[in-house]
């Protein structure tokens, strides 16, 4: 298990350094840069602005100086906004997206997993029926309507919360549940899909046969097999729920990681995109692995590989 | 277990969940609203679109920036919040000599940084050259290029700042010399890049020259405006308070602006309906239609110096041909295009500079008349549209540019029988596209920095930046500098009528619309003006409960 561990860690060293280096060209290539705005400015500022910033080098020399930077941690000065630098703008973004990461997801897998449970264990009934609908309504309503929607309910005609906004505790309701729908009817079909599988096996069978009750089999027996898609569904959806949704985020007024990504690259805000990308595609692989180890754990045939 | 129970028993399960997530809030009745509790304690709630680059002056542009900045600092002149005329500032009052091209300028003895610290006329010099300072790459530097050497010291021509035409005369006395009469100067002068700084703040923080120096975060902020920076989270809000140290701060009646930075403009009218906000910038387009008719006190849609227009790249064929362009500009229904089209209350443009700007109103129009471009259509070669080449027209992603611009590509067909190709870029995209001028036809827009007609006629002279469609005319240009060294405004204004009727001759541009801006506005605002520029006037602004 350690040498597993240790050799994934040791895989994410070049595949961190493909990204980076993607990125970076990917980044330069696009026609449009940082200082392009619809009032054009003279040829010396903008070559004092470039200059300030190390883009009047050549290519591949900002290219061996920004590794050099990333490998010390400095994700640079942000373009779009000079006073602060990367570094400083996702320590200040990140928390905030990860708190609502992590009430979505566990609005994600208390509604999932409860849902799922309940169909897979009354297969065929209105016990099934009913949760894998609302699963189904809630895989195809995206966030960018059910946000809407649950603003204009709960706080435009009930009142009971603001439009918009990240002060208080009872803002942070309608933002997980919005975000939290939409990952628990994942959740919900795959707990159910994979609790089908492991309900129609013989050992099953067999448990029912020795009088295990309902709970037992469900809990004790069927559980730990049953939740390996969820699981593994889990690594990556958890990298992307903690690092922000620009979406909600913009629906909710969140101060959060998630609207860099997109914004960075339409503002062309190079070192800030490069500190996004790198910062997401550590969370990728931390939470694969952790799902890779989760997953082994749970499954005692995939220790033997 | 038998089928309903169960059903039930989900329900009640479904319920308990749903009521476990909505009622941890208090559900009772109706509570007072961030609007409500701003009313009572004069905290004005602005919906300002969008998350400031930065709060400096001279590196931050941009009219997200502008709108706050005006609050935490403060000119020699401010803008009238009505007609953003010149009025007194940090100078109470100034002298300009007989030939127009030496200001003397009085400031006020009680004007005040933030810090306490007087604010004096070595300020605004020393404020000035650091705006100047080539390194610092301010990009609105050539506000400032009516002053003599200005120019020559900006673009590192010259490196000694005493040769430039500021000098304080004494702590109180500001002495401005221009290398030729600018009558404007003063409307020039309410601009964010007049504004003094805290240059020994900023020196405390950093080099003077670096845009990176972190002087503007509230724990290091000097303004020597009516208020100043408390707090400052990014993506999140802006909160300043009214500042002791203001020389008028006895006439201010704000105790504190919260800035609200989403950039949503529907986000941002949800929380305008959900009392979170007194003001938003600007309702969502598609919503704007809806106020309008059913909610006309929340809303207040006043013209801006903001032209929509159309750019012709006059180098290529069929569009170097003054006749196409003609024809193009002339079988278009400008007024089918606002009314149902764009729909935020816009005005037909037909010349470039909008309506009454500081007194002046182009006489030059565009004419529609579909014979006639037919007709000149048909002059140029393409009769009835027969073998009109490809022709693309450029726009910048954004619903309403494809809207307005599905709406020509239609009746261009309808009037003219051709077909014009619609190709939408990226933002940057489009930028860099525009900066190289390779297009055919392009949506573009332009907004006035500052109350003269300047403002737009210079965009088209041969040498400026902005042109970008390849058109030059040496009698419009030599207009343009006519009108900018001239100290007269008759003989100023009668120069801009010629080069707009030059303009609108020649056409390298299609005028289509001038913008309004929809502002929302919650009735226990008052002494709020609309205006020309969208200029806040902070001073004047008070909140009344009672109107509510």
């Amino acid at each position: 298990m350690l040498r597993f561990i240790a050799r994934r860690v040791l895989e994410t060293i070049p595949v961190l350094f493909i990204i980076a280096t993607v990125t970076f060209f990917m980044m330069r290539l696009a026609p449009g840069g940082p200082f392009d705005t619809d009032k054009q400015v003279s040829k010396e500022v903008r070559a004092h602005m470039e200059a300030h910033y190390g883009l009047d080098k050549p290519l591949f020399e900002q290219y061996l100086l920004q590794m050099k930077h990333l490998l010390q941690g400095d994700l640079g000065p942000s373009f779009k906004y000079p006073s602060r630098t990367v570094n400083e703008i996702i320590a200040d973004a990140f928390p905030v997206s990860l708190e609502l990461g992590v009430e979505s997801l566990a609005v994600a897998l208390v509604l999932g997993l409860l849902a799922g449970m309940i169909a897979s264990f009354r297969q065929n009934s209105a016990w099934d029926h009913i949760p894998m609908a609302l699963a189904m309504i809630g895989l195809c309503v995206p966030t960018f309507v059910m946000g809407p929607l649950l603003i204009s309910a709960f706080a435009l005609h009930l009142d009971w919360f603001d439009a918009a906004g990240w002060f208080l505790p009872r803002d942070r309701v309608l933002p997980a549940l919005t975000l939290g729908a939409f990952y628990a009817a994942y959740v919900a079909r795959l707990a159910r899909g994979g609790l089908l599988e492991i309900l129609n096996q013989d050992f099953i069978r067999t448990a029912r046969a020795k009088g295990a009750g309902g709970a037992r089999i469900l809990l004790k027996h069927a559980l730990r097999g049953g939740l390996l898609p969820v699981v593994s569904f889990l690594g990556p959806a958890a990298a992307g729920l903690l690092t922000g949704s620009f979406v909600v985020e913009t629906i909710f007024g969140i101060p959060g990681l998630g609207r860099y990504f997109v914004t960075a690259a339409f503002n062309r805000d190079y070192f800030m995109v490069m500190g996004a990308v790198l910062f997401y595609a550590v969370f990728v692989i931390v939470f694969n692995l952790l799902a890779d180890i989760a997953l082994v754990w749970m499954n005692p045939r995939l220790r033997f590989e | 277990m038998s089928r309903s129970t169960g059903l039930r028993k989900v329900t009640v399960a479904m319920l308990g969940l749903s009521a476990l997530a909505t009622f941890l809030p208090c559900g009772c009745g109706k509570r007072e609203t961030l609007v409500d509790i701003g009313d009572r304690t004069q905290e004005y709630r602005v919906g300002n679109s969008d998350e400031p680059s930065d709060l400096d002056p001279q590196t931050a542009i941009g009219e997200i920036e502008h709108y706050i900045m005006v609050s935490l600092f403060e000119g020699l002149v401010i803008g009238d919040p009505k007609d953003v005329s010149p009025k007194p500032g940090v100078a109470e009052r100034w002298d300009i000599s007989a030939d127009g091209k030496t200001y003397t300028f009085h400031l006020r003895n009680n004007a005040r940084w933030s810090n306490g610290e007087p604010v004096t006329a070595r300020d605004f010099v020393e404020s000035y050259h650091r705006m100047l300072t080539p390194s610092l790459g301010a990009q609105y530097s050539y506000m400032l290029y009516p002053v003599t050497n200005a120019e020559t010291f900006n673009t590192g021509k010259i490196t000694n700042f005493d040769e430039v035409g500021f000098k304080a005369l004494n702590d109180l006395t500001l002495e401005v010399k221009l290398h030729s009469a600018a009558p404007y100067l003063l409307s020039m002068m309410i601009h964010d890049s007049w504004f003094p700084v805290p240059v020994s703040t900023i020196k405390k923080y950093g080099a003077i020259d670096d845009r990176s120096n972190p002087w503007t975060r509230p724990e290091h902020f000097v303004g020597n405006g009516p208020f100043t920076l408390k707090e400052w989270r990014m993506h999140s809000h802006i909160l300043v308070e009214r500042s002791s140290n203001y020389w008028d701060a006895a006439n201010v009646r704000l105790n504190k602006i919260y800035f609200d930075p989403e950039e949503s403009f529907d986000t941002q009218e949800r929380m305008f309906r959900s009392g979170e906000l007194h003001t938003v910038r600007q309702a969502p387009p598609s919503k704007v239609a809806f106020y309008l008719k059913y909610k006309p006190d929340l809303i207040n849609d006043y013209p801006q110096a903001t032209t929509e227009f159309y750019k012709f790249n006059v180098t290529r064929p069929p569009l170097n041909d003054k006749r196409v362009r003609e024809a193009l500009a002339m079988s278009i229904d400008r007024r089918a295009i606002t009314e149902t089209v764009s729909r935020a209350g816009e005005l037909p443009a037909f010349c470039l500079t909008p309506p009454d700007m500081a007194g002046y109103t182009a006489r030059a129009h565009v004419r529609e008349d579909i014979p006639e471009a037919r007709r000149l259509l048909a002059e140029a070669g393409y009769p009835d549209g027969k073998n009109f080449p490809r022709v693309e027209l450029l726009y910048n992603t954004l619903q309403n540019h494809k809207a307005v611009a599905e709406a020509l590509q239609q009746m261009w067909k309808i009037n003219l029988n051709i077909d014009i190709i619609l190709h939408n870029e990226e933002w940057k995209v489009y930028l860099d596209t525009m900066r190289r001028v390779d297009y055919a036809m392009a949506r573009s827009a332009w907004g006035a920095d500052y109350m003269d007609p300047s403002t737009f006629l210079d965009v088209f002279t041969t040498d400026s930046g902005n042109n970008e469609t390849g058109w030059s005319n040496a009698e419009y240009d030599r207009l343009c500098a006519v009108a900018a060294n001239t100290g007269d405004k008759a003989a100023r204004y009668a120069a801009f009528q010629k080069a707009e009727a030059i303009l609108m001759d020649e056409m390298p541009i299609l005028p289509i619309f001038f913008y309004t801006r929809p502002r929302l506005l919650r009735p226990s605002v008052k002494g709020w003006y609309p205006n020309l520029l969208d200029q806040p006037n902070f001073k004047s602004i008070y909140l009344d409960p009672k109107a509510e």
